[in-house]
């Protein structure tokens, strides 16, 4: 199984070129269609929370250091693991 | 240890930069002035200075903004064809606000020119060969002495004011060979806070950049250098005068136009006629107001400028006298030197007139 | 920071608060970033001297918080051989795009390499003039469709576009040439590693290093930062490849 993570995209530096979005293995990154930040550029967010695993490909590709990655610690990824077994 | 020796004047101005802490150079061999390149070769196991002969002179003068933006104490040198290369690098640095020694052997022109010696870049050295408003400190020695003086006082300028400074040297002043007294060296230790070392915690990065897209900051950029030069010149204009205390006719000449004309002075005071000699030392700043103090003179009837091109310092000449008197010129192109003989004609001639 | 998480990875701080001004999805922007990560994993901010050249990449200066100079266009490679002949234990890099490095400035490209001037090269190798709106390079495919070349590139009169790197790899006095590129997570991490190869290899004074980074312009290849990673699969890495060219440590076996 998988550790989970998550991760923390700047609005406003995010300039919506979707590479984190398509370079995610687990689908879990989308461009908000819905809204715009102040530059007018539609901004990637966390659409699936659930999905990440903290792989940070996404903070990898983002040319413009946007995101922020967090992973479970290994101690507390092995409990998760322990409790779904 | 200060010493006196026969010297090319080349070879005098490349001993003198060893021994002003010059800590690097970058060059290009080019007819007359090779053996500046050629003598530090032969001097680097001694000392500690960077060497490189550059592919082009294009790359010895942007070495020279790169050395010279990471603190060091630069020079090149070259002649005129390879100047008109470094034209780019020096608007940069001028710009930039770069210390460094440039040294400009003459020699005839335009194009590939002839390599005898010549004053035909001076509009190119005080006019600004490079584009934008910028000044360079021009210096104009007339002897080997000056070749080394002039290099100690072109680093220490440099320093002072932030700006590239030039040597503007004819050939000739290149070639022949004087005795002069080498001063001792002197210990260099720089001290330049903006200069692009590495990023200490304790400090901003330092940008050297001449760069400014806003019209906004690149007016205050320009108003900045122009405040710059108005400083130079109320502090920094030399010049020598030679038997203008009562002269009637004032030759204006720089280089070795001026070891000309004071050989022309010595001969026309013989034969009675009231000859002087202004020298200016600094081409840039010019010595405008003391031309202009004299030609305000009763006793003086006219100015003739003598230089080895078509008539460019004749022009500085009139517009330091302002219409008060008349300013001739006399000049010889292509490399060829005025004799004393053939310019002492040429003043009695616009002396009968 | 939620419980029982740990941080991966963040911006670094050796980059400056100010938004890069570059398209969206250019590697001019991934190659800062991974630049300025190196500069503070390897803690040498303080000996760190950059050369930015005339391009998009001309305010360099406003998004890498290290001490910089602007270089005249193409002269890059002669200012930083100027900075570390006199700071020789200093980190310097000349970053440049292909006009810079091999249009205008091939001469000074070529003898600091000869040479052996112990900086490195980053090479932003895009196939186009991107600063000055979309113009033809030296290193614009075959049939590419520039402002300049408008019916395609014409070998006949424009050349073949220059393989730097190749070219860069057959000089003696070079250490370290690889070709890298941005387009999946996988070879940003490689180019990435490249990058701390080469600062590596100056800092034990081996010699040039020079690493080209086959990159894109979507702006003026009027492609999506997507399609644009397409078009570097598809039409650029078959003429420029990806890998290691020349490495001194690991000297290719003759044939």
């Amino acid at each position: 199984m998988a550790q989970k993570g998550y991760v923390e995209i700047a609005i406003e530096v995010c300039k919506g070129c979707n590479l984190c979005v398509i370079n995610c293995p687990t689908d879990c990154l989308a461009l908000n269609t819905s809204d715009t930040n102040s530059y007018g550029l539609h901004y990637s967010y966390l659409a699936e929370p659930e999905e990440c695993i903290g792989c940070a490909n996404c903070a990898v590709m983002c040319p413009d250091a946007a995101i922020t990655v967090y992973r479970e610690k290994k101690e507390k990824a092995a409990q998760s693991k322990e409790g779904r077994q | 240890m200060a010493e006196l020796k026969l010297m090319k004047g080349n070879e005098a101005l490349a001993e003198a930069a060893i021994r002003a802490g010059m800590q690097a150079y970058f060059g290009y061999p080019i007819t007359p002035q090779s053996e500046v390149i050629e003598y530090l070769a032969m001097q680097e196991p001694k000392h500690n200075y960077v060497l490189i002969q550059a592919e082009s002179e294009l790359a010895a003068v942007n070495m020279l903004y790169g050395s010279a933006g990471a603190g060091a104490r630069v020079m090149t040198t070259t002649s005129s064809p390879g100047f008109t290369l470094m034209q780019e690098g020096i608007s940069y640095m001028a710009c930039a606000e770069i210390p460094c020694v440039l040294v400009n052997v003459v020699r005839g022109g335009p194009g590939l020119g002839t390599i005898q010696p010549s004053q035909g870049d001076y509009f190119q050295a005080v006019k600004g060969g490079g584009h934008g408003d910028y000044h360079l400190i021009v210096l104009g020695p007339n002897s080997v002495q000056e070749m080394v003086d002039h290099i100690f006082l072109a680093f220490e300028l440099a320093d002072k004011y932030l700006t590239p400074v030039m040597l503007l040297a004819d050939g000739a002043t290149g070639q022949m060979m004087e005795k002069v007294d080498l001063p001792s060296p002197i210990e260099y230790k720089p001290d330049k806070p903006w200069a692009t070392t590495g990023k200490t915690p304790d400090r901003e990065r330092n940008i050297l950049t001449s760069l400014y897209i806003q019209s906004e900051d690149m007016e205050q950029k320009n108003l900045k250098l122009q405040a710059k030069y108005k400083e130079i010149l109320a502090n920094e204009i030399r010049y020598e005068e030679y038997k203008t205390e009562d002269a009637e006719y004032i030759i204006v000449a720089f280089g070795l136009c001026s070891r000309i004309a004071k050989n022309v002075v010595i001969q026309g005071r013989k034969d009675g006629l009231k000859l002087g000699l202004f020298r200016p030392i600094t081409l840039w700043p010019y010595p405008w107001d003391a031309i202009g103090a004299i030609a305000s003179e009763d006793r003086v009837k006219f100015f003739i400028s003598v230089e080895m091109n078509a008539g460019q310092m004749v022009e500085d000449v009139k517009l330091a006298v302002c219409g008060k008197k008349p300013v001739h010129f006399f000049g010889r192109l292509g490399g060829i030197v005025p004799t004393p003989e053939e310019t002492y004609e040429a003043i009695k001639e616009k002396i009968k007139e | 920071m939620k419980e029982g998480y740990e941080l991966i990875y963040k911006r670094p701080g050796t980059l400056t608060d100010r938004r890069m001004s570059y398209c969206p999805g250019c590697f001019h922007s991934t190659i800062h970033k991974f630049m300025m990560e190196l500069v503070e994993e390897m803690n040498i901010q303080d000996k760190t001297v950059g050369v930015c050249p005339v391009g998009c990449s001309v305010f360099a200066y406003h998004y890498l918080n290290i001490d910089m100079q602007e270089a005249a266009h193409g002269r890059a490679a002669a200012v930083a051989t100027g900075i570390k002949r006199v700071l020789p234990d200093r980190v310097v890099f000349s970053y440049q795009g292909d006009g810079d490095l091999a249009a205008i400035g091939t001469a000074e490209t070529l003898h600091a390499c000869n040479r052996g001037e112990n900086f490195t090269f980053i090479f932003i190798n895009n196939g186009i003039y991107g600063m000055t709106g979309g113009q033809m390079a030296p290193t614009t495919l075959e049939g590419q469709i520039t402002s300049t070349c408008p019916y395609g590139r014409d070998v006949d009169t424009a050349g073949m576009p220059l393989k730097m790197a190749e070219i860069i790899s057959s000089f003696e006095k070079v250490a370290y040439v690889e070709r890298v590129s941005c387009n999946t997570p996988a070879n940003a991490r490689k180019a990435k590693r490249a990058i701390r190869k080469a600062f590596e290899y100056q800092i034990e004074g081996l010699g040039t290093t020079f690493i080209e980074v086959a990159s894109n312009c979507p702006s003026n290849w009027k492609l999506t930062p997507e399609e644009s990673m397409k078009w570097l699969e598809e039409k650029v890495f078959p003429y420029y490849p990806l890998g290691v060219i020349r490495d001194v440590k690991k000297p290719k076996k003759e044939e």
